[in-house]
């Protein structure tokens, strides 16, 4: 995705003069041609994420469209009140775009990996977040993001499932029986879910944030199990509400607040947090039982 | 300028409020490209007020150049006005940052020194003010070595009343490694505006006034 990403927002710098790209050092090497053609518009401010988020804040207070970026925890966790003030607070916008994610850098450690970074955004005000699954998903939420000013953080990972699922909407992926349990994955959560093996509707989304609470109403008559990448029960409190007039259950299942202070692969901490097709399947099997 | 203002409210932050007056006056007076007719233009010259505490000397310089009016000024921080005691772009004309955390108006100023220069308006002059206080943020200093790494025509402005806790030893002009240095009394006016019409940066100018009282 991050292949993807690069192609896409260097063409975009290219079409589209109003674009501009801040970086602190991640990634730069990638951008390289980019900040040859247009160095006015591509800055590296080296690794500084306070001031990257502020800069970003600037040019768009002057009519430009800045994109930033770096790893989620330094340009999410470490410049979180410069979103909160230089941009938002400013009425500005901007395209953040992370790698990293929840565990992509698992034998970095805990001090390179964000598991809440969209529940840190979602204290803020209209963010919309897009979460891809497959590198083809992430060209069109590139060049739509530019294309407004509004606040947009696009979270890019080394997961990702075997199929691409364009557009930002709400899908079904798999009917399961009439009336019965509906599992939403978000981004690469799909295929481990497909996996598991469960007898249920499967759906997905590429776009918490807004989540698609219309498609959800339509779909859910009982169980509901939401499957995010990120932090636990991020999205109850939107899952709630949008099914408030509605009977029915909830599971929500994602990275736990538990730090495992180990390394290894994604793999291994997919395993430690319940979030490999077994412990999917033990988790959502057990909610679901009903005896 | 209504003074009575400054002294009617805010008490808390009043030093704050006189110790930027005089540099205040003198950009919106004699420095500044920018008017109420102005306010939206893409070339205006920018100011950022950093040190968001205590903006009434930065109000009454507003409302006497006439971006909103002076009524205004009766009743800050109530639930209906729109003047608080730190200021917000959404709300006053003429305001360009919502400020009042402090250290992030250097970054800001950044990069919209970056964003004008991308966009060619090469006579459009960039300024922000600070407290030597504010300098305690650590922000400010990713901002200082990159806008001297970049050479950015941006112009900073340090309110020196003595207020940081631990001081700073060996000058605050030491602190911006890069920059071009001015040191003027910030109750000069003539020696204010001398030092702020100076062009090419990054630049600093440090206003030293009367200590602040604790």
């Amino acid at each position: 995705m991050r292949d993807t990403f690069v192609a896409t927002t260097t063409a975009i710098l290219e079409e589209d003069p109003r674009t501009a790209l801040v970086l602190a050092d991640i990634s730069a090497d990638a951008f390289a041609p980019a900040m040859r053609r247009h160095p006015d518009r591509v800055l590296n401010v080296g690794i500084r994420e306070q001031l990257m988020a502020g800069v970003a804040g600037g040019l768009a207070l002057t009519g430009l469209r800045p994109f930033l970026h770096s790893y989620a925890p330094f340009v999410i966790d470490r410049a979180y009140e410069q979103i909160k003030l230089d941009l938002g607070h400013q009425n500005a916008g901007a395209v953040i775009v992370s790698i990293g994610g929840s565990y992509d850098a698992s034998a970095e450690g805990y001090t390179h990996q964000s598991p809440g970074d969209v529940a840190l955004l979602d204290t803020l005000e209209e963010w919309t977040v897009h979460v891809p699954g497959h590198p083809d998903e992430v060209p069109g939420m590139l060049w739509a993001a530019a294309r407004h000013d509004e606040r947009v953080y696009i979270r890019l990972s080394s997961q990702q499932n075997a199929a691409a699922y364009p557009g930002t909407d709400l899908k079904v992926v798999r009917r399961g029986p009439q009336n019965g349990a509906v599992v939403l994955a978000v981004g690469p959560m799909l295929d481990p879910v497909l996996r598991a093996g469960l007898d249920v509707t499967v759906a997905y989304t590429n776009t918490p944030r807004p989540l698609d609470v219309n498609r959800l109403r339509e779909l859910v008559t009982d169980e509901i199990v939401m499957v995010e990448p990120y932090l636990a029960g991020t999205s109850s409190r939107v899952v709630s509400a949008a099914l408030s007039r509605v009977p029915h259950r909830e599971l929500h299942l994602g990275v736990s607040r538990a730090e495992h202070r180990g390394y290894g692969s994604p793999a291994d901490h997919a395993q430690w947090h319940g979030l490999d097709p077994a412990g999917l399947r033990a988790s959502i099997e057990a909610f679901l039982r009903k005896d | 300028m209504t003074i009575d203002a400054l002294k009617r409210a805010d008490a808390k932050h009043a030093p704050s409020a006189y110790s930027t007056l005089d540099v205040l006056w003198v950009l919106y007076d004699r420095v500044l490209r920018v008017s109420p007719e102005t306010v939206d233009d893409p070339d205006r010259d920018r100011f950022f007020l950093s040190k968001g505490h205590g903006p009434l000397a930065y109000y009454s310089v507003l409302a006497a150049k006439g971006f909103f009016p002076e009524e205004w000024l009766d009743d800050v921080g109530s639930a209906t006005s729109r003047l608080g005691h730190h200021p917000d772009r959404v709300l006053v004309p003429g305001v360009e940052v919502g400020t009042g955390s402090l250290g992030h108006g250097l970054g800001l100023a950044v990069g919209t020194a970056l964003g004008l220069r991308a966009q060619g308006y090469v006579q459009t002059r960039t300024f922000v003010l600070l407290g030597d206080a504010e300098l305690d943020e650590g922000s400010n200093h990713e901002a200082i070595a990159y806008a001297a790494a970049v050479e950015l025509d941006l112009t900073a402005i340090v309110i020196d009343n003595r207020s940081a806790t631990h001081g700073w030893p060996g000058g605050i002009a030491a602190r911006f490694i890069g920059w071009r240095v001015s040191h003027v009394d910030g109750r000069d006016r003539d020696q204010i505006e001398a030092a702020l019409t100076l062009k090419g940066g990054p630049r600093v100018v440090i206003a030293a006034v009367e200590k602040k009282e604790s």
